[in-house]
């Protein structure tokens, strides 16, 4: 288990993170999200061990990361925003090195780097020179690092950051994979990644935690989310029946069918229909609206992070 | 052992990158015509003067060596990013800057081994003891040895190792140069100035096969003291 506490980060006089509090559980995949300079890399390196913060304490399993480094390291693998990588080695001298740095013994030194090696999809290029490999290979031997000595605790800053649709498939994959046997911390701006990924989301703005929770969790208590109905009927007798349930706007006009978009949480979908039947109108679809954790993120980050407290929770 | 898995892999870099053998050529080169049209002379002379110049003009080569095998040492990992890998994974500040200095320290002794042709050239064809020439190695390893430390302290400080190598040269510089200070400082702070200076004081006896404890101190004191910096330098990096 992870326990942050009060964790504050100050470069001079600049606060990059202030008082920034959360745990996270056993096995859980948590999604960490942020827009840039809201402070995601500095927390994720205080984290990692890299960085030292000004005040605050980070408990990783009982071991506290400012009194007990050795234990915490022992504990976590660190994929920084640029992966650590040495040009002049093969992946798999890579590998073996950096497994025996993080104390595994020499001995098995060879087979946990095939371990890591078979899941992250290295196995073809165990022999090939680092400096020779493309993009997305770089970053995926940047995971490989980060769990070759099986941290219970991974660390992940941006892994799918320049990855093509095929291989952020891959990297979901993987992260997925990972899922009960490694508690994950990730961090993204793709949001359907993290919306497909995680288990819980911590969204932090101008240093500070706005929002944490499952998606639904913060879509219902936001009030936030969208919903999409499809009618057949007239244009202003819609609008002004769904006025009723949130703001309307009109996604599309297709001959008689409209296409409408309502502000409001999913949850209110039943009032929806009621409102589309009482105005004598054919229900032709309704659903919850697509991307709810981008509107999600907007409204937390845009409103300059003055989130409802209860959000907080 | 972390530090020596660290000086392992530093030490496979250079050997696998041009970089290393590059420097290593050119400063050989230049050694050799160093010695040939400088330390050989044009008269007759006696095989220990011809040796002895041989450890003189050896002496500065080695400084240069040293600042040009130190500069990537840490400011190439921060550059390159990886350095996070080492902050990272469970080993202490000291274990890095042993296992760089230990890398350098090796690699130099490559180029200090490949340097003993000359010697065995003026053993051959003269009359100079194994004495000597041990004296004289011992002398630039431990030159080399100060100088690499101070180096490593410098590409700890810097942000790409052009600046390492400035820095670098800068400090040992001002550290040669201290024997200056102590000509026109009054005593008896000339004598401490004389003392701290890097090559006046305590490299001349090493190049007349002489071995001083003293000076033996002085080096290694100015390894640990260098290495000590860099290691806080190292860790105070991790608040900022």
């Amino acid at each position: 288990m992870i326990q942050v506490e009060g964790l504050t980060k100050y470069y001079g006089e600049h606060a990059a993170i202030r008082d920034l509090a959360f745990t996270i559980n056993k096995g859980e995949v948590i999604g960490f999200l942020g827009l840039n300079g809201a402070g995601k890399s500095t927390t994720l390196k205080i984290l990692g061990c890299v960085l030292l913060p000004t005040s605050g304490r980070v408990v990783i399993d009982g071991y506290d990361a400012l009194r007990d480094p050795h234990e915490v390291r022992k504990r976590i693998g660190f994929l920084p925003d640029t992966p650590p990588l040495y040009d002049e080695m093969t992946v798999g001298e890579y590998l073996a090195f950096v497994a025996q740095l993080r104390e595994v013994p020499a001995s098995e030194a060879r087979a946990r780097v095939l371990e890591a090696e078979e899941k992250t999809g290295l196995r073809e290029v165990d022999g090939a020179l680092i400096s020779t490999l493309s993009h997305g290979y770089r970053q995926r031997v940047g995971v490989a690092q980060a769990l070759v000595h099986r941290p219970a605790f991974l660390i992940l800053d941006e892994p799918t950051s320049g990855l093509d649709p095929a291989q952020i498939r891959g990297m979901r994959e993987l992260i997925r994979g990972l899922k009960g046997t490694h508690t994950v911390l990730v961090s993204s701006h793709i949001l359907p990644e993290i919306s497909e990924t995680c288990d819980r989301l911590v969204i932090i703005h101008g240093g500070q935690l706005v929002a944490q929770g499952a998606e639904e969790e913060l879509a219902r208590k936001l009030g936030g989310g969208s919903i999409e109905v499809e009618v057949r009927g007239e244009k202003e007798k819609a609008v002004a029946a769904l006025s009723g349930v949130g703001p309307v706007s009109v996604a599309f006009e297709d001959g008689g069918v409209l296409g409408l978009r309502v502000e409001a949480s999913p949850e209110l979908r039943p009032r929806v229909a009621q409102a589309v039947v009482g105005a004598g109108l054919e229900l032709l679809r309704l659903d919850r609206g697509a991307q709810r954790l981008e509107s999600i993120f907007l409204r937390l980050t845009q409103a300059g992070g003055s989130a409802s407290p209860e959000v907080l929770s | 052992m972390k530090a020596l898995l660290i000086a392992r892999r530093e030490l496979a870099g250079y050997l696998r990158t041009l970089s290393g053998y590059i420097i290593i050529a050119a400063i050989l080169a230049l050694n050799g015509l160093f010695f040939n049209a400088f330390a050989l002379g044009k008269a007759a002379e006696r095989s220990a003067t011809v040796l002895s110049n041989f450890f003189y003009y050896s002496s500065g080569f080695t400084i240069v060596a040293s600042v040009f095998i130190s500069m990537r040492l840490l400011a190439e990992e921060r550059q390159a990013g990886t350095l996070s890998l080492l902050y990272s994974s469970p080993l202490k500040d000291r274990d890095i800057i042993l296992g760089k200095y230990l890398a350098g320290l090796a690699f130099l002794a490559v180029y200090l081994v490949c340097t003993l042709y000359m010697p065995l050239l003026i053993m051959v064809n003269g009359k100079v003891s194994a004495g000597h020439i041990f004296a004289g190695y011992l002398g630039l390893l431990l030159l080399g040895s100060a100088s690499l430390a101070v180096g490593t302290f410098g590409s700890a400080l810097a942000r790409n190792q052009v600046m390492a190598a400035i820095l670098t040269a800068v400090m040992l510089v001002a550290l040669i140069l201290s024997w200056l200070v102590a000509r026109i400082a009054e005593q008896p702070l000339a004598n401490v100035f004389s003392a701290l200076s890097l090559w006046n004081q305590h490299f001349p006896p090493f190049q007349a096969g002489l071995v001083h404890v003293r000076d033996v101190a002085y080096y290694l004191l100015l390894t640990y003291v260098a290495l000590f910096a860099a290691t806080r330098v190292l860790e105070a990096r991790r608040w900022r």
